[in-house]
Order: structure tokens, then sequence, then C-alpha cells
């Protein structure tokens, strides 16, 4: 062998030494990370074995750890994130649709996509203030002491608005709307810019106003990468406390908003739906924060019961868009 | 500045997606005012009681309380019992601290605010401006207990004058032996609520002699627990918070007496007894519910203010604290019930 064969053999040896290190390294960061949530999910479901039952999931909160449950904070998070979703999913994906398909690039458009960028890293308590002021106190234009009720009559009941809304669930929902609409729209606009033009150009070019292109074409090639998005984006506020704390969430709750505490009561008594809005509630969240100030010691086990189903609601709940999402993504067929 | 006004203006365009959604195809039947806090109580003073598949709960009033986490599980407590013998009525009990709890009270968004202290001028001024009357109650009393590693076997009585050396600003206690020669050359651990807290407010108050004056060198927390794992985990430690927090964890701490004199014969130990008979001197302090008194006009809020006195004082002592002393007790019955009577 020449000498260049020598060196460059030895060249090639610590070259993939190298290479070999690097795929070590990738697998010792996926590994330590494995390693902590197999650490974290064992401690909590040792800290909730026996803690999780029927009693757990149907009770309410009571100062007696045998007898507290999460049921109030189950059908709080449910109503939270139900309306969460009505109210961001329209704004968030219009807002991201008007930004990417119609706004011309003018310093406007360019301050606002700067602006939403910067709300997506705002700590999620700003938002609480901001829902405080805007939606509970309603800037204070009706105070408290003498607030109105709007009452509007459908088929089914009364549906009563308080003025101002005060410290109700659908203040909960508004501020968590806000706090993850910059998520939505940002995560949205990426998905609509992944859209080739090309596709957009071949509508034009067959005739189809920007309504049909955006509606037959850009929409539904985007679904997977919005969905995708708006999936994070309410796991992340099924998740959150401190603005549900500032916006009036209470701690001790024993009962569901509107008293609607099982699904049959909604049809046998329509009202309770509609009172349900309006509502003090309380969440899974703050059940758990408050179960692990308490200074009786079983409390803490209830607190890790209360983790493990907001864990499993959240796996669920993932699981479930993600089905959607891949369905939606099959239907692309250029 | 930009963040802001855009903020600003995604809110308003959140708040008019709700107008319109909430009026779209129905007509506005009616308004009535409101004369309750509760978001039901409007159709209960409107008097529009007849809808459609009344449930059995139907009409039913909510007493909204929030304030200190420590008078948390008092109002619990009694909340829960009273729910049980009264199921039209439900009670909800917040824990945004004694201050942040009085931010809600005066602005009129609470009925009764739970609080570790009594309330502060600014906060009593504010009342005034916004119009709110309220009327003190005692309810319960508290001994804000000073707690060492159950391996601590020097420490066996604390002065006042000693604690106030070793927490007031600026202290240059570092050592056990610092405090007492006889006690180990080791360094001591220090525990203890954040400045959040009433509890912190207290100790401040009657230790150092002013509210807020504390040294900074400590590990604070507005979890209590996390003060019970700190001292109980720490043979060198040293920390105070609630009689209660104590009470659910003796086996894992001990309570150090505390003297109100030089003389450590004269420490006293917090216990239901030392604390109920005032002999726990300088550190138990009561417990208090503000209450609006406009709400009193509200039977079930006159009503669960009454049962708090009778029945929720056999619920003190079980989660905890000590009850009212029986001359304490009869004035705040006594005051209670004038005011309901206005």
């Amino acid at each position: 062998m020449s000498d260049q064969q020598i060196e460059y053999a030895a060249i090639l040896k610590r070259r993939h030494r190298i290479s070999t290190c690097f795929e070590w390294v990738c697998r010792i960061a996926t590994g330590s990370a494995l390693l902590f949530l197999a650490v974290l999910l064992a401690g909590v479901i040792w800290q909730a074995w026996g803690w999780l039952d029927t009693q757990f999931l149907t009770g309410f909160d009571s100062r007696r750890p045998g007898k507290a449950g999460l049921l109030a904070g189950l059908w709080g998070t449910s109503w939270l994130i139900f309306f969460t979703a009505i109210f961001t999913v329209p704004m968030g994906v219009g807002a991201a649709v008007y930004l990417e398909e119609y706004a011309t690039d003018n310093r406007f458009t360019r301050l606002i996509k700067l602006n939403l960028s910067n709300l997506a890293g705002v700590p999620s308590i700003v938002y609480g203030m901001l829902g405080v002021t805007a939606f509970v106190r309603m800037f204070g234009m009706i105070s408290a002491a003498d607030g109105w009720t709007l009452a509007v009559s459908l088929g089914i009941g009364t549906l009563e608005i308080p003025l101002p809304l005060g410290r109700c669930l659908l203040a909960g929902s508004f501020t968590l709307s806000l706090l993850i609409l910059p998520v939505v729209i940002i995560a949205s606009q990426e998905a609509l810019r992944a859209v080739p033009p090309s596709i957009r150009h071949a509508s034009y070019a067959l005739g189809a106003t920007e309504w049909q292109t955006i509606r037959h074409q850009v929409l539904p090639a985007a679904v997977p990468g919005i969905a995708t998005g708006i999936i994070l984006a309410l796991s992340r506020a099924m998740g959150e406390t401190a603005p549900l704390i500032v916006v009036g969430a209470m701690s001790y709750v024993a009962f569901a908003p509107g008293n609607l505490d099982t699904p049959m009561a909604a049809v046998q008594d329509p009202q309770r739906v509609l009172d349900a809005p309006f509502d003090v509630f309380t969440s899974i969240t703050i059940q758990i924060t408050n179960w692990i100030e308490q200074p009786k010691e079983e409390f803490q086990n209830l607190a890790a019961a209360g983790s493990l189903v907001l864990l499993i609601l959240l796996v669920i709940f993932n699981a479930t868009a993600i089905v959607i999402r891949n369905r939606a993504q099959k239907k692309i067929s250029w | 500045m930009t963040l802001k006004s855009v903020s600003v203006s995604l809110t308003t365009l959140v708040f008019s997606f709700a107008l319109l959604a909430s009026n779209s195809g129905c007509e506005v039947s009616s308004t009535t005012s409101r004369t309750a806090d509760g978001p039901e109580a409007g159709s209960t003073a409107g008097g529009d009681t007849a809808t459609p598949g009344d449930g059995s709960d139907d009409g039913q009033k909510r007493v909204l309380i929030d304030g200190s986490s420590t008078v948390y599980p008092i109002s619990q407590a009694v909340a829960e019992e009273f729910q049980g013998s009264h199921p039209n009525v439900k009670v909800v009990v917040g824990t945004s601290g004694t201050g942040g709890g009085f931010k809600k009270f005066v602005a009129g968004e609470t009925d009764i605010n739970d609080a570790s202290r009594p309330i502060k001028e600014k906060e009593s001024t504010q009342c005034k401006d916004n119009g709110i009357e309220y009327l003190e109650m005692k309810v319960a009393i508290d001994g804000i207990s000073v707690v060492v590693n159950p391996e601590n076997d020097w420490c066996k009585a604390i002065t006042v004058a000693q604690l106030k050396k070793l927490w007031e600003p600026g202290s240059t206690v570092n050592k056990w032996s610092e405090l007492d020669p006889s006690w180990p050359d080791e360094e001591i651990r220090l525990y203890g609520p954040d400045t959040d807290s009433g509890t912190f407010d207290y100790f401040t108050d009657v230790i150092c002699g002013e509210e807020g004056a504390s040294r900074t060198e400590y590990t604070p927390s507005s979890d209590d627990n996390i003060l019970v794992r700190g001292v109980s985990g720490e043979k060198y430690a040293l920390g105070y918070f609630g009689f209660a927090y104590y009470l659910e964890n003796a086996n894992k701490l001990k309570a150090v007496p505390v003297s109100a004199t030089d003389d450590l014969a004269d420490a006293v130990a917090p216990t239901a007894e030392t604390i109920e008979g005032g002999k726990y001197v300088p550190l138990s302090r009561p417990l208090f519910l503000y209450v609006n008194k406009a709400k009193l006009a509200r039977p079930e809020l006159a009503e669960f203010l009454t049962y708090y006195l009778e029945a929720g004082q056999d619920l003190v002592s079980e989660v905890g604290y000590v009850r009212l002393g029986k001359a304490t007790h009869a004035e705040t019955v006594e005051a209670l019930k004038q005011a309901i009577g206005e």
C-alpha cells in the first residue's frame, strides 16, 4: 500500500469512529429522556396505586382522602376544552388562511406575524391577568355589585348570561383560547405554506376562484398539519393551571358545572347544559395542585391519581386526533 | 407596546365572536337585574322559575369563598358538611391566598374572604371606596409552630429573643452555636413560608417587630408540605408554619417550645390546650372570615355562617386547628347575629 492509501485508511477509520460516537450520543440522549419518563411514570403509578378507583372518578372532592374524587375537575376540564376548541379552531384557522392566502406582504402583516411569534412565548399567567380584566370584569364597564343577567329564551330553556361574566367557565375558556391562539395560528400558517404553490396555480388555471381553491385544494392538503397544531395547543390548554387560578377557578367545588354530572342529565334537563358555561368551575389541574398543598399525606396519592387520569385523557385525546389526521392524509390524492 | 395592542385586539375579536354566537338565532326576551352573585341567583331573584324539565335541584344557590390556603381546610370541611344538610346550597372555596382573595373581595366578586391575618388598611380603604361593608369574624386559632428535625436533641426550647436574632433582617446567625454556645457548631438550614403568606406576615410581625421584616437567606415556599419535607430531611434544619401541618406530620418533626421571656423554663409547646388557653404566646393567632355585609341579606349566606360558628367549630379541631375560646366565640356569634339583623 502506498503512503496515501495508509493515510486514507486511517482517516476513514477515524471518520467511522466519529460517526459511531455520534450515533451513541443520540442513543444516550433518547435513552436518558426515556429513562426520566419511565421514572416519572413509575413514580406516579406507584403513588396512585389503589387510589384510582370508581369512587375517585365518580365522587366529588372531600376533606377525607378516602372519599375525595375528581368528578368536578373532569367535567370542568371537559367543558373548558370543548369551548376552547369551539372558539380557537375557527379563529385560528381563519386568521392563518387570511395571513397566508389573502394578505399581501406589507409592514402591517409582517408586524402581525412578528407579534404572533412573540405572543406564543408570553407566560400563561399574563393571559390569566388579561382574562380577568377582559372577561371576568369586562374592563369594569359594569361593576360586579350591580351586574345584569341577559336572559335569552331558547326552545329548551333559558340561556342566562351574567354581565359582567364573572368567575365562570366561559371566562376560563376565553382565556385559554387567547393563550393557544398564537400557537394554532402559527402552526396553521406553516401547514398552509407547505402546500406547493403549483397546486394553487393549477387550480386558478382551471378557472377556480380563491374560495374554491382554498376550500377544495389548499385546506384539505393542510388539514393534517393544522390538526397537529390544534391537538398540541389543546393538550397544552388541558394542562394549564396558573391562568385558570387567576381567572377565578375554585379549589373546592363539589358539583359539575350546571349540576350536569351525568351525560344523561343533559337529555333529561337541557336547562343544565345552558347553565354550565356560566357556572363556577374547577379543573383537573387545579384539583391536583390543591391536593398537593393539603397537610394530610394521603392527598399526595390523590394528586398522583389525578395526574394519571390527566395523562390517560391526553393519550386518548392525542390518539383520536392522530387517527382523524391520518384519515385526512389518505384523502389527499395528488 | 405592540404586543399589548395585538393582544387587546385579539381580545375584542374573541369577545365579539362570543356575543355574536350567543345572540344569533334567538331573541332577547327579558333582562333581569342580578341581585346576587351566583350564576343562577338571577332566575330565583327574577322569579321566573318554570322552565321545562325542572330538576329537583333547580334554584340552586351558591356561596363563594376565596382567600387564605391556611383557612381553606376549615372552610372546605364546613362547606362539605353544610352541603350535606342543605342540598340546595353549593359552597365553593378558592385558595388565592389572603391577599389575592382580598383583591377579589374588594371588587365584590366573592361573598366571604378567608384570612390568616387581619385586613390591611389599604384593603379596608379599597372596600370603602367600592361601597363594600364587611364583617370580621374570628373562626379558629392557629399556633405557628417552630419545628426542627426529630434527630435534633439539643434544642429543647427557644426564646423569642433567640428567634428574633435568627430571623431578623440582616441576621448574622448561621450556626446553632451562635444562638446558644452549648448547641452544635453546625450550620442551621432555615425553612419558612414565602412573602405572600399570612403566616409570614404574622410571624415577622410578632418575632421581628415589623410585618414583612425577615432575613432572606432561607428556603421559602408557598407549599407547606415542601417546608415539612425540608425540615424532616435535614438534621440541622429549623422552620415555621401553621399548627395543622405540624400535627399531620408530628411523627417526622419536633415542635420546639417557645418562651416569651428570656427564661427557657417559661417555654410553652404548641398543643390544642396551650393555644386555646392563650398560653402559647406570642405565636398564636386568630384566623378570620371577612363577610360582605350587603350579601348577608341572602338567607343561604346567613345560614352558612351561623352553621360555621355552631357545627363548624367541631370541624376546626378535626382539620388540625384550635377552636375559639368561649368568650371570643360568644362575641363572634353576637356580632354575626347583629349583622344579619341589619
